[in-house]
């Protein structure tokens, strides 16, 4: 059997005016896979997925998905994919139901095969319940799984997702995670793109990490976040002279931003660290009042591969704390 | 042999190994007959979205229905008396209000155009196996549909108002066929702009065909303005277009001004169809 990546990109290029959005993207995702393309605002994720679903053609390189050249057969290609973007592109004036039967039309399933199919979809993704209420009444997780439920319609065997989960609630992000999960443990091949490494290392079987409009590594989540460093525990104490005795004491190293109270404990194994940490503290009988376990983020793996940070952008957006920092109550 | 089913909503984060997934069939080319079939089916889809765009708004339904019958109440109830006491102008101003009003609901085409566009649902449907330009197509349709349907109370009215139009039934036929000319024109026009506008600005092109009417012959003679609106007056779109309508329904001879309508409306609908369908397959949303 032949082992023929599903999506096959090389050394894609692609500009608008001056502005080189693309300068050689290379990928191949085999079928069945998660793919993660990871990367900050404007580092080419959405062109690259343009690209691969048919909206945008490329100024050089090719891109195959399932062998069928995505530039030359653009109809052909549009047989095989499906794409949920960063929009939820619902209709908000008709109810999932009709979203869902318009969509079977335009996949030109008969009309019996329509009606099992939108039922059988609206069961899986929880909404047949809000199957008969305008979308636009909908909240923002159930809009988003109605879009990527209208996205399954003809059962695509590669589906592209751009960024899946922007602006869900931690709930719907995680049953968002579980669909995906369940896509492609039944062979449909996902390529998604993410702002959060978080996102990529739950999901992704691989990830490449795109900047400035090529790929700067490829590897599985665990290989990139070896390469990383950032990760680490903060305790926060009840005065700045146990934070203080504690740095005395080697256990770490004054955190930023906590008034004084804190110390950062750079690990790989929060877990470890911490009960290390609180033995230390409980002996010391220093008073802890907070616990916080900080994950490598996006811009700790962009200074680790590119010794700069990610762009402006997403640095400043803020998004990633929410993700990536459990606070843990002490 | 275990089974698992990948019901979602299942727990955990490790996927049980997958089955060898059967290949994917390279998808082979669809025979012109079947093609053609589903372009027709595709069309037949967004039409129906857009009649259900229509009748589910509150705007939509204002804009088509209230809209036009306030307007010609305005025209006939309130203005005609000063205008010409006799009760005549009724008959001089129905058409001119049917263009203005067939104008105002063909251009409320480009805001849901843009909405679609903004929406990312346009780049949705750009990614299907469908017939490339049916979402605007069924904009069309649904235009033409909903607009006609919006002339039936405005004429109806008038006529109990004292509306004598003259036309005998190939006269009828022929206004509601120039009538249907006109919406396609004007709603390919409005498509366009869609596609280049933001949603306000989209918006905004109503007012074009809300105040253009006025300055042509559709509300009062043209030789009743200053000498230097006259020139404007005259040789704009919308004075043949209104006169050749006016011509058809009181059932006199259309004469040059239909030549002149059908030049513009088919100028208009070339090049706003061309622009369209180019557009839309250039733009997406990013």
């Amino acid at each position: 059997m032949s082992t023929r990546p599903m999506i096959d990109v090389a050394g894609l290029t692609k500009s608008y005016g001056s502005n080189a959005v693309l300068r050689g993207v290379d990928l191949a995702v085999a079928q069945g896979e998660i793919f993660a393309l990871l990367g900050p605002n404007g580092a080419g994720k959405t062109t690259t997925v343009n690209v691969l679903t048919t909206l945008v053609t490329p100024d050089g390189g090719t891109a195959r998905i399932a062998g069928v050249d995505v530039a030359a057969h653009p109809h052909r290609v549009r047989r095989l994919i499906s794409l949920t973007g960063q929009y939820a592109s619902v209709d908000a004036f008709q109810t999932g139901r009709e979203n869902l039967q318009m969509m079977s039309r335009l996949a030109h399933l008969g009309a019996r095969a329509a009606r099992l199919r939108t039922d059988d979809l609206l069961e899986q993704f929880e909404l047949t319940d809000a199957a008969n209420r305008r979308a636009g009444t909908y909240s923002g997780g159930m809009r988003r799984r109605l879009d990527l439920a209208i996205s399954l319609i003809a059962q695509p065997p590669v589906v592209f997702l751009d960024e899946p989960t922007t602006g869900l609630d931690p709930r719907s992000r995680s049953q968002m995670w579980d669909v995906v999960r369940a896509l492609a443990a039944n062979g449909t091949t996902i390529l998604l793109t993410t702002q959060y490494l978080e996102e990529a290392d739950q999901l992704a079987d691989r990830v490449a990490v795109l900047d400035g409009g090529t790929v700067i590594a490829t590897g599985t989540a665990d290989d990139l976040k070896a390469r990383v460093t950032g990760g680490r525990v903060e305790i926060v104490f009840t005065s700045p002279a146990e934070a203080h005795e504690a740095v005395a004491a080697g256990l770490g190293t004054p955190a930023v931003e906590s008034d004084g109270l804190g110390i950062a404990i750079p690990t790989d194994d929060p877990a470890r660290a911490i009960s290390a940490a609180l033995a230390e503290a409980s002996a010391r009988r220093l008073t802890v009042a907070d616990i916080a376990i900080v994950r490598p983020s996006l811009d700790d793996v962009f200074f680790a591969l590119t010794g700069h940070p990610a762009s402006a952008a997403a640095a400043a957006s803020g998004t990633d704390d929410i993700i990536t920092k459990d606070e843990v109550a002490a | 042999m275990t089974t698992y089913s990948p019901a979602l909503g299942a727990a955990g984060s490790s996927r049980p190994a997958a089955p060898a997934p059967a290949p994917v069939p390279t998808p082979a080319p669809i025979p012109p007959a079947i093609a053609v079939g589903r372009a027709f089916g595709d069309i037949g889809a967004m039409v129906a979205r857009e009649l259900r765009r229509t009748i589910r708004s509150v705007d939509g339904l204002v804009t088509a229905f209230a809209i036009p019958v306030a307007i010609m109440l305005v025209f006939v109830v309130v203005f005609g008396g000063a205008i010409q006491s006799d009760g005549g102008y009724i008959d001089y101003v129905v058409p001119g209000v049917l263009i203005l009003c067939l104008g105002f609901g063909s251009a409320s085409t480009a805001v849901g155009v843009a909405q679609d566009m903004t929406s990312g649902t346009i780049d949705r449907f750009k990614t299907l196996p469908m017939f490339g330009p049916a979402v605007l197509f069924g904009h069309v349709i649904a235009s033409v549909l909903r607009n006609l349907a919006s002339c039936v109370p405005v004429v109806g009215i008038a006529l109990l108002l004292g509306y004598r139009p003259a036309a005998d039934a190939l006269g009828w036929v022929a206004a509601v066929g120039f009538a249907a000319l006109v919406i396609v024109a004007f709603t390919w026009l409005a498509c366009a702009a869609g596609l280049f506008l933001s949603v306000d600005a989209a918006a905004s092109i109503s007012f074009v065909f809300l105040f253009l009417p006025y300055v042509s012959s559709g509300f009062v003679p043209v030789d009743t303005m200053p000498e230097w609106l006259r020139g404007f007056a005259e040789n704009q779109p919308f004075t043949p277009i209104i006169e050749s309508l006016r011509a058809l329904l009181s059932g006199q001879p259309v004469g040059a001004s239909l030549w002149e309508a059908l030049a513009w409306l088919v100028g208009v609908l070339v090049v706003s169809y061309l622009a369209a369908t180019l557009a839309y397959r250039r733009r997406t949303l990013s």
